[in-house]
């Protein structure tokens, strides 16, 4: 019986020591509590904001580009996608089926959409097709009952009205590359696009903007519940561009099948009013990406579509390098006016025989004559007696052999040799038969049609020194560009020579030649070789150039400007394998100039 | 042992009246409370809305309220005399189960009754402190301290531990034990058998843990190291943290917790309930559920103790821990105490036959207080 007492002690003992361990216990739950919700709370708050709140850059629309006269060259069009939503079909195959008979999905279209679909949540918009005009969105929407589930959404897309025109200049936007450099969270955006190359690329900070910010609340499977803020982005800045529409499309027509670039500048300012390299691409396609065919034609094309000339071409710039050579031996006192050489048709320099491209020669001439009938003899002599040096101390000058720093990506600098630089690169000592070959603009001596545009500038506006630019000069009365420090006289004699070029009967030029309203051109042509001709050649007949095939035809140059009295523009044609600067460039520069002219007789007031 | 004054008229069976009036109602009172948190909540839970989650459980809680009352109702000895009966009923359904089971969420644990699936292991914990109690009140304490005392209670707790264990349903197996263990502890079971087995246990864990389920190895390791694996097993444990740590003191409002609504917070509406609770309310309602759960537990000794009868106090002690063990296991889960092992807490969870195991428990806590005076033999 005692026992039983003690069963029944044991027991309540036990039982308190247990109930208060249980109470005890469920105490420490509260100071856990604590622990969570006062101590970390603030940890904890940041962690469910991140888990609820996302996040997303709000596009800004990006910078329109203008022509000098307010024409857009590269603006934002309405893009139309149609999208579809799972969950609000009543079946994706009705739906499928019904949008192909209105728009036609090709096979491997339709098997991405289906993938799409299965990979996505039910509420998360699939592309079915974009790229849509407003009509084609509109026939969609019209049948929208039929379709259910099928949403079209609107954003922008880059568009370029002049398509190939102005595809070297403009550029054009594409996919943000593994490479490029991140600096802005707006790169990260999927599908956001970025100037790649041209106008788009040289100034992309200026025409992107800054994103604006959205906050939304999103649930645990990423569905938007609302949103939470907004605040909208800066638009990026239009940007106006000394490029004339008219003249850049005259450029373009005028080239026509051929390859090469026409570079135009305003002789004061440097602005570039046309700047086309042909053939060209459509950037259009650039922006929706281009197909693996397209790519291909473009790579394969033996015109090379894709490089522009007028920065990345290099090309000897003959003939036309011949009032550098002048303007050296006029400022170095080596030639006058009166100066004069006896051109025999050749000249021989050791066992080396130097041809002039008349075989008969053209007897006694001066400077001025020499450049009229773009005489060989008499630079070559005046190189030989000059020296390289002082030739390429001109030419640099004149903004040969140097970047010009336009911006355009793959500008090459060209090529203005000296005595160093030989020594330098071929660690041998200048021949003075080098020298006399740079006197034609032969040799090592390479340029790139925009430098030689810069360069006739630069002589027709009397010798300042202008730099191309892109940008509209608005303020050109207070626009003043360094002096060269060339004497007056001196520029006047190889202008001089460069309008009998165009305007005296024997000059190079006299087929491109024109009057309008008094109003002629000044010029030189240049034909340079890229084979050379042998020996034996010469004594059998130099082959005609249509005899040739294509590659091995000469390159025909041109860089003229206008009005001869009182110059304004400036322009300089190149056209790779185009036979001769006088029938094929001159031409080219003299419709250009006219047109110029033109322009600014029936202008509006520009500034 | 009888008193002699109480013998004469105690021995007797109660007047409904008396039953009526020895009912305590501020314990009733303490679990209505709960239940109209829990149906609050699930309000809450399905968005404001009764559907599919509050309304049913206000149902369920009114016919558990029925039960509850039912078992308040009846004598103390009726659970006695039927106790073995009642265990190795539960028993042979749990076998049952094991046979041809319906099943749900990955493990054989229901029977289809038509009108509702019933848990065989639920009833398991009622039948188990019935049986436990029974015996326990038979042999004297020579007997209790005795090893050849333990075997037959050992066998009553180690037959529905393993066919818990094998559904598999680690957590009502560890709840049973912890129960049982409760049980042995109280009636004065000496401390270092409980010794002797806890180190048997750590020599066995390495052999247990070759014979876990992939996915209950998973949830103890992700209970070790959540970060383990953030978006997978882990995440159960971290979104209920962050959901807990954002609510604050204060709670972010009625309908405005943010992990809970956007469904960063899984099984919002069973087992982590009191997450979305502590959200909502801060840890001023997180500390108000505990509080009134420790008042339940609390009442629940108290009623205990003041029992006349060995059977009663044990009985009473045996069902408050089990209830304690399914407030203390879930709130130190979803708290990140204790591995997530699925156990949901009663009364606030969303579900029917916990919450019908747990009133018809507090029926017999009710019906013991009533029948406190009333002295029981030893069979």
């Amino acid at each position: 019986m005692n026992r039983d007492n003690d069963k029944g002690k044991v027991l309540i003992i036990r039982s308190l020591i247990l109930g208060g361990i249980e109470l005890f216990l469920l105490f420490l739950l509260i100071f856990r509590l604590y622990y969570l919700q006062v101590y970390q709370a603030d940890r904890y708050k940041t962690l469910a904001d991140e888990n609820r709140i996302s996040t997303r850059l709000l596009v800004p629309p990006r910078g329109i580009i203008y022509d000098r006269h307010q024409n857009m060259l590269a603006g934002n069009r309405q893009n139309f996608q149609a999208l579809m939503v799972a969950e609000q079909t009543t079946n994706i195959d009705d739906t499928l089926n019904a949008f192909k008979e209105i728009m036609p999905l090709d096979e491997e279209e339709e098997k991405r959409i289906r993938k799409d679909l299965k990979k996505n949540r039910s509420f998360v918009p699939v592309k079915i097709k974009d790229n849509l005009s407003w009509k084609e969105a509109a026939q969609i929407l019209l049948n929208a009952p039929d379709l259910p589930g099928v949403i079209i959404d609107e954003g922008l897309s880059r568009y370029y009205p002049y398509g190939d025109i102005f595809a070297h200049v403009i550029g054009y936007v594409a996919a943000v590359a593994e490479n490029d450099v991140k600096d802005d969270p707006l790169l990260e955006v999927p599908g956001f696009k970025i100037g790649k190359s041209g106008i788009e690329k040289l100034y992309e900070k200026e025409l992107r903007g800054k994103a604006g910010n959205q906050k939304l609340e999103v649930n645990a499977v990423g569905r938007i519940m609302k949103e939470i803020e907004r605040e909208d982005g800066v638009p990026g800045n239009n940007i106006e561009l000394s490029l004339d529409v008219r003249l850049q499309k005259k450029a373009y027509e005028l080239l026509g099948e051929e390859s090469g670039a026409i570079v135009m500048m305003n002789v004061k300012t440097g602005e570039i009013l046309a700047f086309a390299s042909a053939p060209a691409f459509d950037p259009n396609s650039f922006t929706h990406g281009l197909s693996v065919e397209e790519w291909k034609e473009l790579n394969s094309n033996e015109k090379n579509p894709l490089l522009n000339k007028a920065v990345s071409g290099l090309y000897s710039p003959g003939s036309t390098f011949k009032m550098v050579v002048g303007l050296a031996a006029l400022e170095s006192g080596l030639v006058d006016r009166q100066s004069r050489s006896f051109c025999a048709g050749k000249m021989v320099l050791g066992n080396h025989t130097f041809h002039c491209w008349k075989d008969i020669g053209h007897g006694y001439i001066d400077i001025v004559q020499a450049l009229q009938h773009s005489c060989d003899i008499f630079f070559y002599e005046t190189a030989q007696q000059l020296g390289i040096n002082k030739i390429a101390d001109m030419a640099r000058r004149f903004g040969l052999g140097a970047k010009t720093g336009i911006g355009i990506e793959n500008e090459k600098s060209g090529l203005i040799p000296d005595t160093e630089w030989k020594l330098k690169q071929f660690g041998e000592p200048w021949q003075q038969g080098e020298s006399i070959i740079s006197g034609i603009g032969q040799g090592y001596v390479l340029t790139t049609p925009l430098q030689l545009a810069t360069m006739v500038s630069r002589i027709a506006n009397g010798g300042y020194e202008v730099y191309p630019t892109f940008r509209k000069i608005s303020d050109t009365k207070n626009f003043y560009p360094k002096s060269m420090g060339l004497s007056p006289q001196n520029i006047e004699m190889i202008r001089q020579g460069m309008y009998d070029v165009v305007n005296t009967p024997g000059g190079t030029a006299l087929m491109a030649r024109f009057n309008f309203n008094g109003q002629r051109m000044a010029g030189k042509t240049g034909t340079t070789q890229v084979r050379r001709i042998s020996m034996k050649e010469r004594q059998t007949g130099v082959l005609k150039q249509d005899e040739l095939p294509w590659k091995y035809r000469n390159h025909a140059l041109f860089v003229g400007f206008a009005p001869h009295d009182n110059p304004k523009y400036g322009v300089a044609v190149l056209v790779e394998h185009g036979g001769s600067g006088s029938s094929v460039s001159a031409p080219m520069g003299g419709k250009m100039l006219l047109e110029a002219l033109k322009l600014d007789a029936t202008d509006k007031p520009v500034d | 042992m009888y008193k002699a004054y109480e013998t004469g008229f105690r021995n007797q069976t109660l007047s409904f009246r008396e039953k009526f009036w020895g009912i305590s109602f501020s314990y009733v009172l303490l679990i209505m409370i709960l239940a109209v948190i829990g149906v609050v909540m699930l309000y809450s839970a399905a968005n404001g809305s009764w559907q599919p989650w509050a309304w049913r459980q206000l149902m369920r809680f009114g016919l558990g309220f029925g039960v509850m009352l039912v078992v308040a109702f009846m004598d103390v000895r009726i659970f006695l005399r039927y106790a073995y009966l009642f265990y190795f009923g539960v028993l042979a359904l749990l076998i049952l189960v094991e046979i041809g089971g319906h099943i749900g969420m990955g493990a054989q644990r229901w029977i289809n009754l038509g009108f509702m699936k019933l848990q065989p292991s639920e009833l398991m914990k009622i039948a188990l402190v019935l049986a436990l109690a029974r015996y326990f009140n038979s042999i004297p304490l020579q007997s209790i301290e005795s090893i050849k005392g333990l075997l037959f209670p050992l066998a009553l707790v180690i037959m529905p531990v393993f066919l818990v264990m094998i559904q598999p349903d680690l957590g009502t197996a560890l709840m049973l034990l912890f129960n049982a263990g409760a049980i042995f502890f109280a009636v004065g079971v000496q401390l270092w058998k409980f010794g002797v087995v806890l180190l048997g246990g750590i020599v066995c864990l390495p052999i247990a843990w070759h014979f876990l389920h992939t996915y209950q190895k998973n949830r103890v390791l992700t209970f070790l190291d959540p970060e383990r694996d953030p978006l997978g097993a882990g995440y159960h444990i971290i979104q209920s943290k962050i959901a807990l740590g954002s609510g604050g003191v204060f709670g972010k409002g009625f309908l405005n917790g943010t992990q809970s609504h956007l469904n960063f917070l899984p099984e919002k509406h069973t087992d982590f309930i009191f997450t979305m609770l502590s959200e909502e309310f801060g840890m001023i309602g997180a500390a108000l559920v505990i509080l009134i759960n420790f008042l339940i537990i609390a009442y629940s000794f108290v009623f205990a103790l003041r029992s006349a009868s060995y059977f009663g106090k044990l009985t009473a002690i045996g069902l408050a821990t089990n209830y304690f063990l399914y407030v203390m296991i879930n709130i130190a889960m979803v708290l990140g105490l204790l591995p997530v092992v699925g156990i949901p807490l009663p009364l606030i969870s969303y579900g029917g036959t916990v919450l019908l195991s747990v009133m018809t428990g507090f029926g017999i806590i009710l019906a013991v207080n009533t029948n406190r005076n009333i002295n029981i033999g030893k069979d």
